[in-house]
C-alpha cells in the first residue's frame, strides 16, 4: 500500500547573511496511513523546516513530497491550497486569532473551506465538545490557559477532517500535567478518526508516550529511524543515544 | 462674547475644518489602506514578497512624506484648480489634504499590519487560506485595533494640516485664525479658534481610543 506521506530526498537550503545554511540535508522516509510518526532532534537539527516542508509552508530546495501519491510539487496553488485542508497544523504557541472568540477561530477553516455560516457554527460546536471545552465557546484565546488554547487549536484543525495532522512542537509550551492530556487527547484523535499525525518533539517522553515510529534528527540529517521500541531498546547511533540519556538525566 | 456675525463665522469655520478633516481622512483611506497593504505583504517578511513593487511604492511614501505640508499644498494647486476648479477654500483644500494623507496613512497601515503574530498567519496558510483571505481575516481582522489607533492619529494629523491650509486660504478654523490673529491682530478671535480645535481633537482622540479599546479581546 502506498504510504500516506513519502518523502523523497528532500534537502532545504537558506541563504542567510553569512552565506547557505542547510537546515535539512538529503531526508527520505514514509510515513504509513494511521501511524503516530515521530520526529525528534535537538533545536536546530532541521525538525521545524522538515515538517513544513509536508505543507509545503517552506518549499524544499531538492526531493519530492508525495501525500497520498500526489507529488506536492505537481500541484498548481490553488489546488495545494485544497490539499493543506487534508493536512491540519497545530504549533508550539497556538496560533489562534487573538480577535475571535473560540467558535469563531474554530468556524476560520470551515469559511476558507466555503462552508456556510450555519452549519460551521453547529461543527465547532460538536468539536468543542470533542475536545471538551463546551463552555468556553464564547470565550477569547486571551483567557484561556495553554492546554485550553491547544484544545482549541485542535478543534479547529479537526474542522475540515484532515488526513494527516502536523504537530509542531505542540506541547513544548505546556507543563507536564497539561503535555499528558493533550497527548491523550490526540492520541483518541487518532484512533477515532483514524488520522495520520506527525509530531515533531525535542522531548523524548513525548514520543515515548504517543508515537509508533520515529525517526532521530540530527544536524538537518536523518540518522536512525525505527519503531520506538527499537530504538528505546537498542539505539543504533550516538545521537540517538544521547537524546535518551538527556531525558533521564 | 462676540457678535452673531463673528459667531456664525466661527460655527461655519468649524464645520468647515471638520468637512476638510473628515472627508480627506475618508479620501486618505482609500487610497492609503490599499497602500499600507500592499507595503506589509511585498515586504521580504510578508506573504507576498516583491522587492521591485515594495522598493518602488516605499520610495513613493517617503517622498511625498519629506514634502512639508505647507509646500506641497503650494505645490499641487493646479492639479487643484483642474480637479475642484478653484485653489482656495475647504474643498479645494481637501486635494493636497489626500495626497498629504495617503502615503502617512499607508506607512500606518502598514506598521500595524506588520505587527500582527507571523505564527496566525502561518496557521491560515496551512488551512489552505489564499493571500486575499489573510488580507481581510487575518491581518485586518487581527491588527484592527492598532489600525484604529491609525485612524485616530492620521485625523488628528489631517487636522492639524487642514488649519495650516488657512496660510493660503484653506478654509476653515485655521483661515479664520490666519485672518483675525495674524492680519488684523484680533487674537481674542485666534484664541477662540484655537480653542475650538483643542476640543475637536479631544472628542476625536476619545471616540477612537474608546473604539480601539471596546474592539481590543487580547486582554483577558
Amino acid at each position: 500500500m502506498e504510504p500516506i506521506i513519502r518523502v523523497e530526498n528532500i534537502s532545504k537550503t537558506f541563504q542567510a547573511n553569512n552565506g547557505q545554511v542547510e537546515a535539512v540535508k538529503n531526508i527520505s522516509f514514509s510515513i504509513e496511513k494511521g501511524d503516530i510518526f515521530g520526529i525528534i532532534g535537538l533545536s536546530g537539527a532541521g525538525k521545524s523546516t522538515l515538517v513544513r516542508c509536508l505543507n509545503l509552508l517552506e518549499k524544499q530546495s531538492e526531493g519530492n513530497i508525495y501525500i497520498d501519491g500526489k507529488n506536492l510539487m505537481k500541484l498548481s496553488s490553488k489546488e495545494l491550497r485544497k490539499q493543506r485542508q487534508d493536512i491540519g497544523m497545530i504549533f508550539q504557541h497556538f496560533n489562534l486569532l487573538m480577535q475571535r472568540n473560540v467558535v469563531d477561530n474554530i468556524c476560520f477553516p470551515l469559511e476558507i473551506a466555503g462552508v456556510g455560516r450555519k452549519q460551521a457554527k453547529k461543527r465547532a460546536l460538536e468539536l468543542l465538545e470533542t475536545v471538551g471545552l463546551t463552555e468556553k465557546a464564547r470565550a477569547y484565546p486571551a483567557q484561556l490557559s495553554g492546554g485550553q488554547k491547544q484544545r482549541v487549536a485542535i478543534a479547529r484543525v479537526l474542522a475540515n477532517n484532515p488526513k494527516i495532522l502536523l504537530c509542531d512542537e505542540a506541547t513544548s509550551a505546556l507543563d507536564p500535567q497539561t503535555t499528558k492530556s493533550i497527548l491523550n487527547l490526540l492520541k483518541e484523535i487518532n484512533q477515532k478518526y483514524g488520522i495520520t499525525i506527525v509530531v515533531i518533539t525535542h522531548e523524548m517522553a513525548v514520543v515515548r508516550e504517543i508515537c509508533s515510529k520515529v525517526a532521530v534528527l540530527d544536524h538537518g540529517r536523518l540518522v536512525e529511524e525505527g519503531t520506538v521500541e527499537a530504538l528505546f531498546g537498542a539505539p543504533k547511533t550516538e545521537e540517538a543515544k544521547q537524546l535518551i540519556l538527556n531525558t533521564y538525566a | 462674547m462676540f457678535d452673531e456675525t463673528i459667531r456664525n463665522m466661527l460655527i461655519d469655520g468649524t464645520w468647515a475644518t471638520l468637512y476638510m478633516t473628515l472627508v480627506s481622512s475618508l479620501f486618505g483611506y482609500v487610497v492609503g489602506l490599499p497602500l499600507g497593504i500592499i507595503l506589509a505583504i511585498t515586504d521580504k517578511e510578508g506573504i507576498k514578497p516583491n522587492a521591485v513593487i515594495y522598493k518602488i511604492l516605499d520610495f513613493v511614501v517617503n517622498l511625498t512624506r519629506s514634502i512639508p505640508f505647507l509646500i506641497l499644498l503650494i505645490m499641487v494647486m493646479p492639479l487643484t484648480k483642474a480637479i475642484v476648479g478653484q485653489s482656495y477654500g475647504s474643498t479645494a483644500t481637501i486635494v493636497p489634504l489626500t495626497i498629504a494623507a495617503a502615503p502617512f496613512i499607508g506607512r500606518m497601515v502598514e506598521s500595524s499590519l506588520k505587527e500582527v503574530d507571523k505564527g496566525v498567519i502561518e496557521a491560515a496558510q496551512s488551512m489552505g487560506a489564499g493571500t486575499f483571505t489573510i488580507i481581510y481575516k487575518v491581518l485586518l481582522g487581527e491588527a484592527r485595533t492598532s489600525l484604529l489607533v491609525g485612524v485616530t492619529i492620521a485625523v488628528g494629523t489631517i487636522l492639524g494640516y487642514s488649519a495650516m491650509s488657512g496660510v493660503v486660504g484653506g478654509g476653515g478654523l485655521g483661515d479664520i485664525a490666519v485672518r483675525y490673529g495674524y492680519y488684523r491682530y484680533e487674537t481674542d478671535i485666534m484664541f477662540v479658534t484655537i480653542i475650538i480645535l483643542v476640543v475637536l481633537v479631544q472628542i476625536l482622540q476619545g471616540i477612537g481610543m474608546m473604539l480601539s479599546k471596546k474592539l481590543d479581546r487580547r486582554r483577558a
